[in-house]
Order: C-alpha cells, then structure tokens, then sequence
C-alpha cells in the first residue's frame, strides 16, 4: 500500500475547519460552557448533596476533572464523526480538497489534529468556569490544555474511524450509545472505579481510554490522587499513535476508489 | 514537437468486476479543446478522475503534462483545475472565502489569493455575490464558482466533468460564453458532456465513449463527415412518400414516424420528391453527432 506524505499542508486543512469555527464563535463558543455550567451544578452541588467525600475529596472537587474529560472527548470526538461525516459526504469537501495537491493523508490528519484543537478550545472554556467555582488547583490545571491535545487527538481518531467506517450519518448513532456513553459512565467519572469489581476495574483501564484521560485529568487538579498517571499517559500516547494510522488506513479504504 | 498534455494508453478502470473503462487510448495537444462524450455510465468520470488524480489507474498509462499520474499527483494537481461533476463548493463559507481558502491549499499567499479571487469573481460576473454564502447562489452561478475555483492556481489544464449539465439554457450559455474566452487565452481544456450539440460546437476534438471503449474520435466534423452525409432530411412516415422512395432506390430509415434520408445533395432531393408527391413535413438539417451516434449505436445519447 502506498502512503502519500503527509506535509505542512495539514495545516490548510486544519486552517479550513479554524476559518468556519471562528466565522460562528458565538455560537460554537456556548456548548461546553453551558455544559459544564450544568454538570456542575446538577452534579456537583445537585447530587453531590448527597454523597460523602471519596477518599477525603469533597464530591465537586471529584466529579470536576471528569466534567473537563467529558468536555475532551465530547468536543473533538463529535466533531470527526458528525462534523467530519458532514463534510465527506454531504458537502464533498474532502473530494475539492483531494483535487489540490492536498493528499488524503493531509486531509485525515488535518481533520484530527482540528478534533484535537477543539477539544483545547472547549478545556480553556470550561476551566475558568471550574476556577469560579473553586474545584480545582491552579496553577497545576492549566496542564488540562496539553493534555486536552492529547485526548482530542485520541478521540478525534476514534471518531474518524467511526466517519470511515459509517455507511449513513444514522448508523453513526451506534458507536455514540453503544460506546461512548457507556464509557461516560464506567470511566471514573461520577463514581470511583474502585468501587466496581476488580475484572471490571481491568477491563476500564485496559480498553477505555475516558478512564485514563479522567485519571490523567484527576492527577492534575487534585495532585493528591496520581497512582497511574505515568501508565496513563504512556497508554493514551501510544493508544493515539495506533488509531491514527487505523484511521488512515480505512479512511483509504473508503475514499481511494 | 511539444510533448503531449494528456497521454492515455490502453487505460482500463475497474471497479470490482465491473470495467468501467476498457482499454481506451487518446492524446490531447497544447491548446486544444478536447470533448470526451457519451452516454450516462460510459465512463467519463472514471477517465476525467483518473486524469485528475484522485482515483487510482486499474493499468494502462496516463501521462499529464509530460508526468505519470502514479508517479506525480502533487505535481500534477498543483498545475491543473478541476470542476467535478457534483457540486463541491464550501457550504459554510461566502463566495469570496471559496476562493481564498481553496488557494491555501496551493500555498498561494494571501495578498495574492485575495487578488486573484476578486478577479475571477470579477471575470465570472459574480461580484454582486462576493460576501453572500453559497446557499443563496443559483445552479449557473455556482457553477460558475466552481469553474473560478478551479482556476485560482492558474493551471495549464482545466477539467471539467459535465460543467453544464442539470443548468438551464440560459446559465449554459453563459458558461460556455466564459469557457470560450478561457480557450481563447490558450488554456487546454478537457471537458465531458453527454449534449453533442454543445461539444460538436465548442471541441477541436473529441471522444465519444460507449459503455467504456471509445466508439468514435476526431473533430466534430470529420467523425460526421467520414461517416455521413452532409445533409438529413425528415419526412413524416407516409406511405405515398415510402413507394417514392422505393421507386427512386433512395435507402432511408425509419424512426418511428419519421423517416430520415441522408444526401449530400439536399436542394435536388427537396424538388424532385415535392414535385413527385406532397409529404405532410419535411425538415432538412445538417448532420449531427447525435446522428453519427444513433446510427452506429442504434441509440440515442440523450434520452
Ligand atoms: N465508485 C464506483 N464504484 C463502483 N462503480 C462505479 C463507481 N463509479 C462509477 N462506477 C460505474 O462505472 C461506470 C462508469 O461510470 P462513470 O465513469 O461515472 O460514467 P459517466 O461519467 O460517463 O456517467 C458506471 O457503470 C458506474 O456505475
Ligand atoms: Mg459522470
């Protein structure tokens, strides 16, 4: 099989869903901000009522890495599959764009490393709101933005895998609540994974990345609580790594014809 | 002698099982305007994708300008502008951005990518457009978009997959009024259509494909004039005017309630057969390509 190389016009790409983004700020701005609005009110101080302190951490301070995780994988990961399915086959863009010197690979890449800056939009967006409230350290947090990189890359693969292998925009539903949502839920998130079975516990941190990203995010505003940041961070790189090149590879597939 | 700007040889494009172009071989010049026809599924988008580089040759060889397309698709997309068939135009941007987010991918500097696009907006009569977003466009406009898109890198090539197609007479007219003066400043120009009559009139020469293998080629008028008469006559389908027929050993044809007669002598024709019986209607045309096809294929292109 023949790669094209991948130059800087990845950044054309990338350039091209930046443009559109910026020319409706208003409106892209407002999810993650209401989102995290309303997680942390509903949860935090909501259902957190409710709950004791985990493992000496009050309940807002808990859930709040999560809701920035939750923010990561929402912003970039939605943006390949629906964003990017959008594009590829409704408005052809990815075939005007192949017709330049723009290769396939280029077009890939440009589409993830764009999921990857949204997801570092949507952390800078949700931090101060966290800040306001009082639920994380900083400096230390501001490390969400790397790693909010990091995670949007991931995810954005994920989801351009999910883009390449979709026959309609329908059957995109499927990977959402067939994995993503049950992911939101069995990650860390609004409950510790501690408090599940032991085999559960290993299949989370074998298989699901949300479980490291939350873990990763956890160890950055509470520094308290970093038992496998190291091991975290190691699976989320190498686990990009190798779904980017799956997503070019059946991106090719799909689109080489 | 300059080399070739297209070179295909024995080019063959499958899909699975299916061939969808069958071993079919052509060359196009400096300047030329070069048609390549046929009906719906005979295989001009695979040719023109393949041209373009953004579909893999199954075998056979394409050379575009002087470069094998397997070896060289940066090269060559950077010096070639492409109008595909179905609209591609950037929803989510304004008429203006089309043209200046496109050039980026060029690596054509702003200043520049901006003063190109206000001269092809310019150039096709888009300018009361400039800001609007392409929604509001109508089908010749954005049509016309598309063709100034594909021309922001000056390329010394441009194709154009059925660049007239689904457009009323009017908006075609207009682009080809515009593709005309593109021709004139010595672009090469590949272009597919399934309307003859368009190409008979705007190509120097051309390919008319069936069902992937390459039926007829040429100019326009020695394809016609190798295989037909100059003139066509149609008479309505009547028996006095059958029996004259007969009688005189004209061979004619027949189409439903027409009969058709070719003859490189139409004015002698019109006065004996008015003078031998009086047919209800009778039209005297030049042949056509659309003719050529029917008789060689015993179908019509456009149906
Ligand atoms: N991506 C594809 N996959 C399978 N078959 C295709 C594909 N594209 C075109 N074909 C088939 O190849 C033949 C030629 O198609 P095409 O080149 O689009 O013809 P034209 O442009 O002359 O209408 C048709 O039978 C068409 O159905
Ligand atoms: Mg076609």
């Amino acid at each position: 099989m023949m790669h094209g190389p991948v130059s800087r016009r990845v950044v054309h790409v990338w350039g091209r869903n930046f443009h559109v983004f910026l020319r409706t700020w208003q409106v892209s701005f407002l999810p993650p901000i209401f989102d995290s609005l309303f997680f942390m009110l509903a949860l935090g101080y909501g259902l957190g009522q409710f709950v004791q302190d985990i493992g000496g951490v009050d309940y807002p301070r808990f859930v709040a890495p999560a809701i920035v995780a939750i923010g990561i994988m929402n912003a970039s990961y939605y943006e390949t599959t629906y964003g990017s399915f959008v594009r590829m086959y409704y408005q052809k863009t990815f075939d005007a764009l192949i017709a330049t010197p723009v290769t396939i690979e280029e077009v890939i890449v440009g589409e993830i490393l764009w999921g990857g800056t949204k997801a570092v939009i949507y952390t800078a967006l949700i931090l101060p709101i966290l800040a306001l409230f009082g639920v994380i350290s900083l400096p230390g947090s501001l490390l969400l933005l790397p790693l909010g990189l990091l995670g949007g890359l991931l995810f954005g693969a994920i989801g351009l895998c999910f883009t390449a292998w979709t026959p309609s925009i329908d059957t995109l539903n499927y990977p959402s609540f067939l994995l993503i949502t049950p992911m939101m839920v069995l990650s860390g998130t609004f409950f510790p994974l501690d408090s599940l079975p032991s085999t559960v516990q290993y299949i989370a941190f074998a298989l699901l990345p949300l479980a490291h990203l939350v873990s990763l995010a956890r160890a950055l505003t509470l520094p308290s609580t970093a038992p496998f940041a190291f091991f975290s961070l190691s699976w989320l790189v190498v686990a990009t790594g190798l779904v980017m090149l799956l997503s070019v590879r059946l991106m090719r597939r799909r689109l080489v014809v | 002698m300059t080399s070739p700007v297209i070179l295909a040889d024995g080019l063959v494009k499958r899909y699975g099982n299916l061939v969808a172009v069958d071993s079919v071989s052509f060359r196009v010049d400096e300047g030329e305007v070069f048609g390549i026809l046929g009906p719906n599924g005979a295989g001009k988008t695979s040719i023109i994708r393949m041209i373009s580089c953004t579909s893999p040759v199954t075998s056979g060889r394409l050379e575009v300008l002087g470069l094998p397309v397997d070896g060289f698709p940066r090269d060559i997309k950077a010096r070639i502008g492409v109008v595909s068939q179905e609209n591609n135009l950037d929803p989510d941007l304004s008429v203006y951005e089309n043209l200046t987010v496109f050039a980026r991918f060029f690596e054509i500097n702003r200043a520049e990518a901006s003063r190109r696009a206000d001269e092809l907006i310019g150039f096709f009569g888009l300018s009361e457009k400039r800001d609007t977003v392409i929604e509001s466009l109508s089908g010749g406009m954005k049509r016309r978009l598309t063709i100034a898109r594909a021309l922001i890198n000056r390329p010394s090539l441009v194709i154009l997959d059925e660049p007239t197609t689904g457009l009323d007479p009017q908006a075609r007219a207009l682009i080809w009024e515009r593709l005309r003066a593109l021709r004139s400043d010595g672009a090469t120009i590949i272009l597919s259509t399934h309307y003859l009559e368009e190409a008979e009139r705007f190509c120097d020469r051309l390919v008319i494909l069936d069902r992937g293998k390459i039926l007829l080629t040429g100019s326009p008028g020695e394809i016609i004039s190798e295989r037909m008469s100059r003139a066509l006559i149609e008479i309505m389908n009547e028996p006095d005017v059958r029996a004259w027929l007969d009688q005189e050993g004209i061979s004619y044809e027949v189409y439903g309630d027409l009969l058709q007669i070719t003859t490189d002598t139409p004015e002698d024709f019109v006065r004996r057969i008015v003078a031998a019986c009086t047919p209800q209607r009778l039209l005297v045309r030049n042949s056509t390509l659309e003719d050529v096809f029917l008789r060689q294929t015993g179908r019509r292109l456009i149906r």
